[in-house]
C-alpha cells in the first residue's frame, strides 16, 4: 500500500518522511502539488516546511493547490490523512481539521525535543500507542499555537509542558472519525537512535497499519 | 479601483505579537499604551466601474482566501 507525500513549493521535510516510512517497511512516493490524480494511493502525508513561503497565513495558499481536491477525496473516503507541522496548518486551512494556528505564545521559534503524552488512541496516528505513553519528539515551529473556538477538535497527543500556548496543550488533533490527524512535532525525525529518539516510530507505524487498499 | 482590506484578529483571541510590541513600548517609556493589536492591511487595485460590484468581489476574496474565518474579521473600503 502506497502513501503520497505531497510536495508544495517550500516544503522541506518530504525526504525525511519518505525515508522514515520506507525504514518501517512502508511504500511512499513524492507527489507534486499540481498533480491532480492520486489514484493508486491509499493514504496521504502532508510534510512540514513552509508551503508557498507561508505567504498570507500558514497553509492559506497551499490549501488551494490542485492536489488538495484529491486529498479531500481520499479524506472523505476515510483514507488516512496525516499533516505534520506545516501540513497540519494546511489541513486546518482546508477545513479538514478544525481550528487554526497562530504565532507561539512567546514569539519564539521552538526547535527542541518535547515530551508528548498519548491521550487518545482512536486515531490513525495513535492507535498502536498506549494511553498515557510519553513520547519524546522534536518540535520545530513558530506557528504551533493551535486555537479552536469551535471546540470540536479531538486532542490525541498533549504536550507535558506548555511550550507554545496551544489550546488544551494540543500537540496532535484528529477529526471525528480519527482518520485525519494533524501533529505539530515531527515523528519522522524520531525514528532512529542516531536522531536521538525512536519514539516517533509507534506513531508512523500506527499510520501504516491504518492503511487499507483504496 | 483602489481597495483597502483590513484583517483583524478577533478580539477574544490571543495576539502574541501585539503583547510583545506592547511590552517593548512600555520598556521605551510609553507606558500609557494599554493595548496593541497587530492587524493586517492589504491594498488592492481592482478593475471595475461599479464600487458595489467591486466591494462584493473583494468581500468574496476575503471569505475565500484573504481572511481566515476561524481567526479573523475583515472590512473592505473601496476608494472611488
Amino acid at each position: 500500500m502506497k502513501t503520497a507525500v505531497v510536495v508544495f513549493p517550500g516544503v522541506n521535510c518530504e525526504h525525511d518522511v519518505v525515508r522514515a516510512i520506507e525504514a518501517l517497511g512502508g511504500e511512499a512516493e513524492l507527489v507534486w502539488h499540481r498533480d491532480t490524480d492520486l489514484t493508486g494511493f491509499d493514504g496521504v502525508i502532508l510534510p512540514g516546511g513552509f508551503a508557498h513561503g507561508d505567504a498570507l497565513r500558514t497553509g492559506a495558499i497551499a490549501r488551494f493547490s490542485p492536489v488538495m481536491a484529491e486529498v479531500e477525496r481520499l479524506a472523505s473516503a476515510g483514507a488516512p490523512v496525516l499533516g505534520i507541522c506545516n501540513g497540519w496548518q494546511v489541513l486546518c486551512e482546508a477545513g479538514l481539521l478544525p481550528g487554526a494556528h497562530i504565532a507561539n505564545r512567546d514569539l519564539s521559534f521552538i526547535c527542541r525535543f518535547e515530551e508528548v503524552e498519548v491521550v487518545d488512541t482512536d486515531s490513525i496516528l495513535t492507535r498502536g500507542a498506549s494511553p498515557g505513553q510519553v513520547l519524546r519528539i522534536p518540535l520545530n515551529s513558530y506557528e504551533g499555537n493551535w486555537v479552536d473556538p469551535s471546540g470540536t477538535g479531538r486532542v490525541v497527543l498533549r504536550y507535558r509542558s506548555d511550550p507554545n500556548g496551544s489550546q488544551d496543550r494540543a500537540a496532535a488533533v484528529t477529526n471525528e472519525t480519527g482518520s485525519v490527524v494533524g501533529v505539530m512535532p515531527h515523528p519522522e525525525r524520531a525514528t532512529d537512535e542516531l536522531l536521538g529518539s525512536r519514539d516517533g516510530q509507534v506513531l508512523l507505524e500506527s499510520y501504516l497499519h491504518s492503511l487499507v487498499p483504496a | 479601483m483602489k481597495v483597502t482590506v483590513t484583517i483583524d484578529r478577533r478580539a477574544e483571541l490571543a495576539d502574541p505579537e501585539g503583547v510583545t510590541v506592547k511590552r517593548a513600548l512600555h520598556d521605551l517609556g510609553f507606558t500609557e499604551t494599554t493595548s496593541v493589536r497587530m492587524d493586517r492591511v492589504i491594498h488592492l487595485d481592482v478593475d471595475g466601474d461599479d464600487p458595489d460590484v467591486v466591494r462584493g468581489r473583494v468581500e468574496e476574496m476575503c471569505r475565500q482566501l484573504l481572511a481566515n474565518p476561524v481567526l479573523e474579521d475583515f472590512s473592505v473600503e473601496v476608494h472611488a
